[in-house]
């Protein structure tokens, strides 16, 4: 099924502040295997520079993941989640999420297309802290799979 | 942010310190866990055959994280990274026995982009059962 176009170009309303804690830090670099001191330890994080713990790149897409369900779940837009997969990630950083932070998330529809009888959805979720400051950009594409495939 | 790496002692082709990340079906459970991100594919393998997958397959978002350690690893601060995309070209396949699946990842710098910001471009690989499973996979890293 084809998406609506006019979806381009539409931002959701700002998410309630998600606020990062340490021991979610602790667990997610964990469940990666990741031993870094910068993410365990804050007195390793300070002597990098770093106010507190910190969180590993991709940590921050647990938060605009579930942002952009506003969007995937949005009836009028018509993808069907049940076909979706995960196409392309990228991030970029002002600087790295760090335990204490309360984060919100923007996100906006940035393109919609039908290739080859797939949806594909171009999601861009802008991070900001409670200060307003930006943190992170995370750009999500998300394509369903035409149901022949299935 | 420190980065204990140098823009200056770096060029392009330099080679950062390759790296091989086993995935076992509990390292899916425990990545589940910790992101929240519970899709059956990556535990359950009767409900990922009928979705027409092989077996179990890793969370794209674990691969994605276990590449960038090699940049992490190298630069020292995880800070330091300043962009990082990837593609999903291939499943990472997870068999239901003590060795599971293996992620080998290696990056090389195939750019420096400024020498103000001492910002370089790192390009990854990530290969699983001989297959390209990130495709598109660069990072940009801020150096010292």
């Amino acid at each position: 099924m084809a998406l609506d176009q006019s979806f381009v170009g539409r931002t959701y309303p700002p998410t309630d502040p998600y606020e990062v804690g340490r021991e979610k830090i602790r667990e997610f670099a964990e469940a990666i295997g990741d031993t870094n001191p910068a993410y365990t330890d804050a007195e390793a994080a300070k002597a990098l520079g770093h106010s507190d713990v910190i969180a590993p790149p991709t940590f921050v897409f647990a938060i605009t993941f579930k942002a952009a369900g506003q969007v995937i779940e949005d009836p009028q837009l018509g993808l069907d989640y049940s076909r979706v997969v995960h196409g392309d990630q990228k991030f970029a950083y002002t600087r790295p999420v760090r335990a204490g932070d309360r984060l919100s998330v923007t996100s906006t529809i940035e393109a919609v297309k039908t290739m080859a009888g797939n949806d594909i959805i171009d999601i861009r979720g802008e991070v900001h802290d409670e200060a307003g400051e930006h943190v992170v950009t995370a750009f999500t594409k998300l394509v369903s799979r035409r149901a022949e495939e299935a | 942010m420190t980065a204990k790496i140098s823009y200056d002692e770096v060029e392009v082709g330099t080679e950062l310190p390759a790296q091989t990340f086993p995935v076992s079906r509990a390292t899916l459970v425990q990545y589940a866990g910790a992101s929240g991100d519970f899709n059956p594919i990556h535990w359950n393998e009767k409900f990922a055959k009928e979705v027409g997958l092989p077996d179990v397959i890793a969370h794209g978002m674990f691969t994605m994280a276990s590449a960038i350690r090699v940049v992490t690893d190298w630069a020292g601060d995880p800070g330091a990274v300043a962009e990082y995309g990837v593609r999903f070209t291939k499943p990472v396949v997870v068999p239901n026995d003590e060795t599971g699946a293996l992620i080998e990842v290696s990056a090389k710098v195939a750019a420096k982009l400024d020498d103000d910001d001492r910002t370089v471009r790192v390009d990854l690989v990530a290969m699983s059962a001989g297959q390209k499973v990130l495709g598109m996979s660069r990072a940009v890293v801020r150096l010292a």
